[in-house]
């Protein structure tokens, strides 16, 4: 399949990134290019032009910072799970950014392009929800921080302007006693979310005194779960606790669940409360608390 | 548009006029010919046209040949001498991990990419390793074997 005529331009640097985008209106950013390309075949996407910024160093890796770990938004699926900084104090990211997709996958895309493209059914917008992490993007105007919570508005939309550019995510530090984890019900052929669950939750003296679930894959954009939320914080973390706790993800996903031929929007309901479940246990195992 | 690039396949440089629009998969196989690199679903879900980009393993059906600029790729036509095959080919010859053929470039290349990475995977891990590659002949049971026998037959 081809996709429509484009114009290609490479961006060597941040700035020149912003030059093309600024002189080529309609042009789109490529990163990793494994959710624009898709789309352009399909002819979903025809972008005028394309301004390539897959090889400019500034936009890749991962430092810790003051406030947690920064990671670059070049940085691939497959850095960012074998990353030990991240797999120490961002569990939940690691894990869910080994999760995506397939091998080859991993290599290419990148956690600028995931975010960006905001897919219901991507991994980290919903990981990256649940540990409170911000968005650093630059545009004509300067550099802004997003928080990630708020960043989605909806199936491929985010709060971010065509002309500004995602330069970092950065996920706050680990708090003392604080856990983070992802589970995922993968469509058996892409590897997409069907279901995806991100919990962090920390304790204080064996109580849970705060907690961030978030859901992706069957809503349209990664959201909390605040009914969930609510009934863990307060309370103990055993496997009653929980449970109790993750049955009322039924009255955060209300009727903004979304069905396919794979899976209906029923069935999705049904099986949710288990993936919140576990992925609370997985959290709390990791705060030390279960 | 026309983009100037140069792509090292198989070792030999290629200086070539293209489209931006033309994919990495669609440059093997129509402008250099190299056909051993398939197109399965074409929609990067079948890993049938992996291959080897800078040393990693990509579908080659998602990414222009403008991303590829100046980069080095291996296919399966240059994966060995003529008339000789690599390791892992070897493997899945004698391990009977084909029977059409369709999806064995990739298998390969997918292969190749974990046994970089872990020189002595389980079957398990070899499965994730291949979950972005679809095989409709063998049901993967020969696969496995074969990527187990190229692990024990000390390929990478
Ligand atoms: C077979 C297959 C399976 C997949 N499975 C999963 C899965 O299980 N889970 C999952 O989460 N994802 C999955 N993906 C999507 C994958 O993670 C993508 O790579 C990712 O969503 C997009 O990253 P990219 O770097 O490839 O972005 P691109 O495709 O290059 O870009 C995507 C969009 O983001 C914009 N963009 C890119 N970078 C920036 C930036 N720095 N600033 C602003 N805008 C930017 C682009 O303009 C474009 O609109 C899958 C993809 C494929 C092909
Ligand atoms: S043809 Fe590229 S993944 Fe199927
Ligand atoms: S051998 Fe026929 S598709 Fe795998």
């Amino acid at each position: 399949m081809y996709s429509a005529n484009f114009d290609y331009h490479r961006a060597k640097s941040l700035s020149d990134a912003q030059r093309l985008l600024a002189s080529n209106p309609g042009a789109k950013l490529l990163a990793g290019g494994h959710s624009l390309i898709p789309l352009m075949k399909l002819r979903l996407a025809s972008p005028s032009a394309v301004v390539d910024i897959g090889r400019i160093p500034e936009l890749r890796g991962i430092s810790k910072s003051g406030d947690g770990i920064r990671i670059g938004s070049l940085t691939t699926h497959a850095e960012i799970a074998a990353s030990a900084d991240v797999q120490k104090s961002a569990a939940a990211l690691a894990e869910a950014a080994g999760l995506v997709g397939d091998p080859a996958v991993r290599s290419r895309g990148t956690i600028g392009g995931n975010v960006a493209h905001a897919d219901p059914a991507s991994d980290l917008p919903t990981v990256l929800v649940a540990l409170d992490a911000k968005i650093v993007a630059i545009g004509p105007k300067g550099e802004r921080t997003i928080s990630a919570d708020g960043f989605f508005t909806g199936i491929m939309s985010t709060t971010l302007a065509d002309d500004e550019v995602i330069t970092a995510i950065v996920v706050p530090a680990l708090a003392k006693e604080q856990g983070s984890a992802y589970v995922k019900f993968s469509h058996p052929a892409s590897r997409y979310a069907v279901i995806g669950v991100a919990a962090s939750v920390t304790s204080s003296g064996g109580t849970c005194s705060a907690a961030r679930v978030a859901l992706g894959g069957l809503v349209p954009h990664a959201t909390r779960a605040n009914a969930v939320e609510k009934a863990l914080v307060g309370g103990g973390l055993d496997t009653t606790a929980i449970g109790t706790a993750a049955a009322k993800v039924g009255t955060d996903l209300g009727n903004e669940v979304t069905g396919d031929i794979f899976a209906s929007a029923e069935y999705r309901t049904a099986v949710a409360p288990v993936y919140v479940k576990r992925a609370i246990a997985a959290a709390a195992a990791r705060a030390g608390l279960a | 548009m026309e983009l100037s690039v140069s792509l090292t396949v198989n070792g030999r440089r290629y200086d070539r006029q293209i489209e931006p629009r033309l994919l990495l998969v669609h440059f093997l196989r129509d402008t250099l010919n190299l056909t051993g690199t398939k197109i399965g679903c074409d929609t990067s879900q079948c890993g049938a046209c992996t291959v080897m980009l800078d040393g990693v393993a990509v579908k080659s059906c998602t990414c222009l040949a403008a991303q590829a600029d100046g980069s080095s790729v291996t296919t399966i036509e240059g994966l060995a001498p003529d008339g000789q095959l690599d390791r892992v080919q070897e493997a899945f010859w004698e391990k009977h991990g084909l029977q059409c053929g369709f999806c064995t470039p990739g298998m390969i290349f997918a292969t190749k990419a974990l046994l970089a990475a872990n020189s002595n995977p389980s079957a398990e891990q070899i499965r994730h390793a291949l979950e972005g590659n679809m095989c409709r002949c063998t049901g993967y049971q020969n696969i496995v074997r074969s990527v187990q026998a190229a692990a024990a037959a000390g390929a990478r």
